[in-house]
């Protein structure tokens, strides 16, 4: 498989990292490679093989449906870049 | 003092010939004169360290002292800590103060062990050389010119220089065995499910798992009595009865029968690593172990298969740093989209970006089933030949690390050479297995070889019952590196 400069430069955008024109170029070296590795998984027959999510089939508890968590608002927004009357302040996104 | 291991500190400080303060002095001056050389630490906080101290020293006054009140135990700092900076080894947090505690970190507090500093790693865990952290490379206390490994190589090196008797760190990968192997110390990689993973910064998910690092298994026994337990906030953490790990530490092994898988001995570890390796097999035999011949086929696709989950759930796991509730936000942009683009770009490193490229890529339409399915049902086949060796032994040994320690910079620049790296260890994480690495030789460079016992689920007392046993006929973890005496 081979990926090209438009593919990395789309899961940047995917991902939501900023990425020149330079940078994809490098990064599509890199990525070339470790899929070369990668690659190494289509050579075993897998058909019939239940995907295996987890390492323990454990089912996610349930618990009663009461306040367990206390409100630390204020606490957890002290580490935040931006924050203004509880809320967290980013762009505007609606003219 | 600082050679002395976290057992016999114990007993000094049980006896009142030591106080806790006395000793967090000792290796806070040590971590003062000593971490400038190997980088092993990011946080260091006398006054918080010796109030904890204080503490420590009032419990056991008190009448409750226990088994590591008052021990200094660093912690990698992808562990929260209130009140402290806990970076990941990222410019992404590198202005995150924690609001809150992890799991583990609430249970050492309780345990009366004392936090005496946040150790250096591989940022976001991902590494097998620590040379990706935004606060630059960690150094080999045997050689300064070589990596600790990684990713919990802050840990690592500590212990082995004697700036903590004990740290704890976390394994995704093989992020506590390589590192122990590669810094001649003893690291444990509970079973999925044991540790909470409850404020520990998540990387991948169904494969992250803390764990204890210290000089001898007797001592990982006595810190993973403290780490492991149940916690309802992590939906993994398995509601089991408490062990006590130090349970069948002098049991003979006589009968244990252990399984070297072969394709442990073909896959190409240096010639070094696999004569001291079998010299420890050797030793095992004369304790009476009986070795049998067991099948791993699919061990060489668990880094492929590795290298698509983990990624995955880390492309999802970080897509929470944003600039928007902590960390790091760019300086400078425009509209929202533009925020998270250079914020991302900005305080996420090379490797980091590489894995959360992979991950996105590998999840996206189009490529889906052929990636992330095809790897987990791979997963399930590596898990199926551990469960089918386990069917004729009790542990399974062989390297943890195909080579010693590397020198910096040497395998920087190939991110699939740095990934073949991990390949004894990885598998283990997808089955989901408890795994420890012990020292048990050095090269002839002089730099210490690991040999890794895994065990089944489950087996961590047995483990560190094979793992002490041996060490009480070898000396291998009480060697020091040159150079950590000082005045």
């Amino acid at each position: 498989m081979a990926l090209t400069r438009d593919d990395v430069k789309r899961v940047a955008h995917l991902a939501r990292i900023e990425i020149s024109d330079a940078g994809a170029e490098s990064v599509l070296r890199d990525l070339d490679n470790i899929f070369g590795l990668i690659e190494q998984m289509q050579a075993v027959d897998v058909s019939g093989v239940e995907p295996m999510a987890h390492a323990q089939d454990v089912m996610l508890r349930l618990r009663e449906d009461t306040v367990t968590e206390r409100d630390q608002h204020a606490l957890f927004q002290s580490v935040a870049p931006q924050v203004q009357a509880g809320l967290y302040l980013v762009p505007k996104v609606i003219e | 003092m600082h050679n002395a291991t976290i057992k016999s500190l114990s007993a000094e400080l049980a006896a009142g010939r030591l106080s806790s303060v006395e000793v967090t002095r000792h290796f806070l001056r040590r971590i003062n004169t000593l971490s400038k050389i190997y980088n092993c630490f990011i946080t260091v906080d006398e006054e918080k360290s010796l109030a904890a101290a204080g503490a420590a020293d009032a419990l056991r006054a008190a009448g409750r002292a226990q088994p590591l009140t008052g021990i200094p135990i660093a912690q990698k700092d992808i562990f929260c800590a209130k009140g402290w900076l806990t970076t990941c080894g990222s410019r992404m947090l590198s202005n995150f103060v924690s609001p809150y505690d992890a799991h583990v970190v609430e249970r050492l507090d309780a345990a009366g062990a004392v936090n005496i500093g946040k150790t250096n790693m591989d940022e976001f865990a991902m590494g097998s050389s620590n040379e990706t952290s935004y606060y630059g490379p960690v150094r080999n206390p045997w050689n300064i010119e070589t990596v600790p490994g990684g990713s919990s190589g802050g840990s690592a090196a500590a212990v082995a220089a004697r700036l903590a008797p004990g740290a704890i760190g976390t394994d995704t990968g093989g992020s506590i065995r390589q590192p122990a192997a590669l810094t001649g110390i003893s690291g444990l990689k509970p079973t999925y499910g044991v540790v909470s993973r409850y404020g520990m910064i998540a990387f991948a998910s169904s494969l992250d798992q803390g764990g204890p690092m210290a000089r001898s298994a007797e001592d990982l026994a006595l810190l993973l009595n403290v780490l492991a337990g149940f916690d309802a906030r992590d939906s993994t953490s398995l509601d089991r009865p408490a062990e006590d790990y130090t349970r069948d530490l002098a049991r003979p092994i006589a009968g244990l029968r252990i399984g070297l898988p072969k394709e442990f001995f073909a896959a190409g570890a240096a010639p070094e690593v696999e004569k001291a390796v079998g010299e420890a097999i050797g030793h095992l035999r004369k304790l009476g172990c009986e070795t049998v011949e067991v099948s791993l086929p699919n061990m060489a696709l668990s880094v492929p298969v590795y290298y698509v989950l983990a990624p995955a759930e880390a492309s999802s796991n970080l897509a929470r740093f944003d600039g928007v509730r902590y960390g790091y936000r760019a300086p400078e942009y425009g509209d929202l989209l533009e925020m998270y683009k250079k914020t991302r770009a900005e305080g996420f490193g090379a490797e980091v970006k590489r894995r959360i490229l992979i991950g996105t890529y590998v999840l996206s339409h189009g490529y889906y089933d052929a990636y992330y399915i095809r790897a987990q049902k791979l997963r399930r086949l590596i898990a199926q030949d551990f469960s089918e060796a386990f069917g004729k032994c009790d542990l399974i040994m062989g390297p943890t690390s195909p080579s010693s320690a590397f020198k910096l910079g040497e395998k920087a620049g190939d991110p699939v050479q740095m990934y073949l790296s991990d390949i004894y260890t990885i598998a283990v994480n997808l089955a989901g297995l408890p795994g420890m690495s012990i020292p048990c030789g050095f090269d002839s460079r002089g730099l210490p070889v690991g040999l890794q016992v895994i065990g089944n689920y489950f087996g961590e007392a047995r483990m560190l019952n094979a793992a002490h046993q041996y060490q009480l006929v070898t000396d291998w973890h009480d060697r020091a590196p040159p150079g950590i005496e000082i005045q």
